[in-house]
């Protein structure tokens, strides 16, 4: 362990890695520092706009009011069209990242709420990212150990049960302990559900994709029985959530005296646990042991590493990610655990994933993109009556286009890549 | 050494399987018979009040002796597993866990009546769009292409057959939209697993999360009003004479045309994979595309057709869920069936008939937490619903024999 020089397992050189670790493992050692690591970003740009202008097209072929006026004439039906567009995209805009008209005049007027009210947007965007790094990261982190983790739905919902659990039960013991206790509790829960079908991937061979699926709906009705009315950890006033959890278990927002600016501590935290990820697989021996199996299993096996084992520690710490994503939400956020909340986490996580490449500073991206369209989409269905959905529409389309850069490639006419850059994340059932 | 090492391997698994089967037989008498009150008696009903079928009369026997006879069956075969091996050890088993559920199910009516016959047809209903998912995931992973899209093509079909079927004034239509919506994101599937070579797992959860953004964003701009999401409902069609057989009569022979459809494509499937030419390829390309390449068989089109014709499969199980009753498309109404149908297809071990079998055992468990909840049994239902999941995951492990996958699934083909 420790800060020691790491290897690329997959050429034997020391070198820096790119975050192209998600790639196949014929891959030869990547030809160029500079370039590649810019050409590494065009790809999940074009990404984006090439879904967000299917967006468009789609919202405004949707939109009654573009087929009324392609019946004055064409001319008038394409303007209405950019007009409907633009309604929807600026609303979606302002949903994400404020007005800034309002932003600056309330930055000239000096006055501490109007900033605020201007900043809300920002705000909400961070706040709804702060989930969204966690469960990236989870599914990322497997992805670097050649699993593929569909469960961090189910860890969710499990540690959003343990930590609420540590959250409520816990009476009169100060927040510095008892925070990070409940954050714990979420880890904890998150990673032993993972490690399951960790345990049997590396044991039996049974895919993991499989038994982390069957782990979400297991994770559902766990969590069903316990908080439907009369379940053990209901509230038992009729409803079917958890009691509240203790004010001493909040994870502190940034302003306490505006209860509807949500973002609190728990960005900071998803920030630092990016970081501490990106430590983890890049400068420590595990690290490279993670990422050896998942390039190549056998290869590591010959190398004397423990496979079975280090499939097990990467589910774990993948769940424990997940896991953190429920316990910030709850402790930051919800303040207590609803019963058949779904959380759509665990699949958009694999969207996150895959945008930012696996690495824990491309996923910190994608989810701050994330949670602008989330918080955008909802200002659009209010105001544009474009309904939330679309975010669901573009998220499906840039994991395509991610998935088959050739898509891209082919619109664009950009050239074709070095020989093996295609994604190779999964096997086969095994 | 090796064979050494499987013989020990075996004989230790023929003792565990001896020794569950005693298990099987202590759960009885430990967790049921405490319950059961003196000359408490348990009533299995089979005709159902409707029908006009020949009148059975009831099953009226002590819970104590039917649940001591479930105990002593389990426990002649963990015995006898023990003593001499049983040759077919899994067929064993699973003939032993139905004493096990019969013993359940006596200790659960105990004082009470409960309707065999009804449950049975809840039971084949509730499997019925499982099924069809799991046969759409059949077709598809058979060629050698990983299907976990399975729940949005559901999505998609279930979408467009409330349209059609709207349209139209006609259920055909409505069947017609489901395989074409199906067929759609299934061409989305075939186009990115085979023609770019994407990772077919992560081409799958795309193709789940486009298929609920589309169907949901669709619906709430034009499913609202109810002129495009008031399709008509298929009615019961008897099949005559085998309708009036008892017990089976009601609980197979009466029911709606996707079900017959459904019952029909498990058997046609089954034949077409294992006795024509197109099976023999397909299973080929599954296996092992290079050399049936060599042989001349086009991998590329056999697994565009397959997983075209999966998702026609799929989209009829959407189909089923708008047009047999509920009459309505809602947004995520599939509810996961996609995924189930994933696990009773390798419950069922990638075969058309095995994953009728394990739909029914799914669909078993889904309707028996209903009638459970009538008996007012003390039992959460949430425990019987993760039954099946837990059930997948065991056979998974390779406890209770082993569940193959093709050799080349999930593994795009590139012509040499």
């Amino acid at each position: 362990m420790g800060n020691q020089e790491v290897e690329d397992p997959r050429t034997g050189n020391a070198q820096e890695h790119q975050g192209e670790t998600g790639e196949a493992p014929e891959g030869g050692p990547s030809q160029a520092g500079r370039r590649g690591r810019f050409r590494g970003l065009v790809l999940p740009a074009m990404a984006i706009i090439t879904a967000l202008i299917i967006g468009a097209l789609f919202i405004a072929i949707t939109d009654e009011s573009v087929y009324e006026a392609f019946r004055d004439g064409i001319g008038q039906g394409i303007v209405r069209a950019f007009l409907v567009i633009g309604r929807a995209y600026g609303a979606f805009y302002v949903g994400a990242f404020g007005n800034p008209v309002q932003i600056v005049r309330a930055i000239f007027s000096g006055s501490s709420t109007q900033i605020l009210r201007a900043i809300y947007p920002i705000t909400e965007t961070l706040r709804i990212a702060t989930p969204y790094i966690f469960a990236g990261l989870a599914v990322a982190f497997g992805f670097q150990g050649g699993l593929f983790n569909i469960g961090a739905e189910g860890q969710y919902f499990v540690a959003g049960l343990t930590s609420v659990f540590v959250g409520y039960s816990l009476r009169g013991v100060p927040q510095i302990i008892h925070l990070p206790l409940a954050l714990l509790a979420g880890m904890v829960g998150g990673a032993l559900w993972a490690a399951i079908p960790g345990y049997l991937k590396g044991k039996t061979g049974a895919h993991e994709v499989i038994n982390t699926i069957m782990m979400n709906y297991i994770a559902f009705r766990l969590a069903e029985f316990m908080l439907d009315v009369g379940g053990p950890m209901a509230r038992g006033d009729g409803r079917p959530v958890s009691p509240d959890i203790q004010p001493s278990a909040y994870l502190p927002q940034f302003f306490p005296n505006r209860i509807d600016l949500r973002v609190n501590l728990g960005i900071v935290l998803a920030l630092a646990v990016a970081w501490l990820v990106w430590w983890l697989l890049y400068k420590t021996t595990l690290g490279y042991e993670i990422r050896t199996v998942g390039l190549n299993p056998r290869a590591a096996r010959y190398a004397g590493m423990n496979v079975p084992r280090t499939i097990l520690v990467t589910m774990a710490i993948s769940g424990a990610l997940a896991g953190l994503s429920a316990a910030t939400d709850i402790l930051g956020v919800l303040h207590f655990m609803p019963n058949a909340f779904y959380s759509g986490y665990g699949f958009d996580a694999i969207a996150l994933a895959l945008l930012g490449k696996s690495h824990p500073g491309g996923v910190v991206l994608a989810s701050l993109l994330f949670g602008a369209l989330r918080a955008g989409a909802r200002n659009m269905q209010g105001i544009a009556r474009v309904p939330i959905d679309i975010t669901s529409v573009l998220q499906g389309l840039i994991i395509v286009f991610i998935a088959a850069p050739e898509i891209i490639r082919m619109i664009y006419r950009l050239r074709q890549p070095v020989k093996g850059e295609m994604l190779t994340l999964t096997r086969g059932w095994g | 050494m090796t064979v050494m090492k499987t013989a020990s391997k075996a004989r230790r698994r023929a003792i565990t399987m001896g020794v569950l089967f005693l298990l099987f037989a202590l759960a009885i008498l430990i967790l049921f018979t405490p319950g059961v009150e003196q000359g408490q008696k348990t009533t299995f009903a089979f005709s159902e009040a409707r029908s006009e079928s020949f009148v059975i009369g009831n099953l009226v026997f002590a819970t104590r002796f039917g649940l001591y006879l479930m105990a002593a069956l389990c426990a002649f075969a963990g015995a006898w597993q023990l003593a001499k091996g049983f040759e077919h050890v899994n067929v064993v088993l699973g003939i032993v866990a139905g004493f096990f559920v019969v013993a359940f199910l006596t200790w659960a009516a105990r004082g009470q009546s409960m309707n065999l016959t009804g449950m049975a047809r809840s039971s084949l209903l509730r499997a019925i769009p499982i099924t069809l998912a799991a046969l759409s995931g059949v077709m598809c992973e058979r060629s050698g292409v990983i299907n976990i899209g399975i729940e949005g093509m559901m999505l998609m079909g279930a979408f467009l057959s409330a349209v059609t079927g709207s349209l139209g004034r006609s259920v055909w239509a409505g069947l017609f939209g489901a395989m074409l919506g199906g067929a759609l994101m299934a061409g989305l599937l075939a186009i990115l697993a085979i023609r770019y070579k994407v990772d077919q797992v992560i081409a799958g959860t795309a193709i789940n999360i486009l298929a609920t953004g589309l169907t949901s964003y669709l619906s709430s701009r034009y499913l609202q009003s109810g002129s495009l999401n008031s399709p008509p409902t298929f009615r019961p069609v008897p099949v005559p004479l085998l309708s009036r057989i008892p017990i089976i009569g009601p609980a197979v022979f009466n029911h709606t045309v996707p079900v017959y459809l459904t019952m029909i494509l498990v058997v046609l499937i089954q034949v077409m994979l294992y006795y024509t030419r197109w099976g023999l390829r397909t299973r080929a390309v599954g296996e092992h595309p290079q050399a049936a390449d060599t042989l001349g068989v086009n991998v590329f089109k056999i697994r565009y057709i397959n997983v075209l014709l999966g998702g026609v499969v799929a989209g009829l199980g959407g189909a089923y869920l708008v047009l047999s009753s509920v009459a309505r498309f809602d947004e995520l109404m599939t509810a996961g069936k996609g995924f189930i149908g994933l696990a009773a297809m390798i419950f069922g071990k990638w075969n058309p008939v095995g994953a009728l079998g394990s739909s029914l055992i799914f669909g078993f468990a889904d309707s028996l937490q209903t009638r459970l909840a009538i008996l007012a049994v003390p039992i959460p239902s949430q425990f019987l619903l993760m039954a099946p999941y837990l059930v997948t995951m065991v056979v998974l492990a390779g406890v209770v024999g082993q569940s193959r996958a093709p050799a080349a699934d999930g593994v795009p083909y590139e012509k040499e």
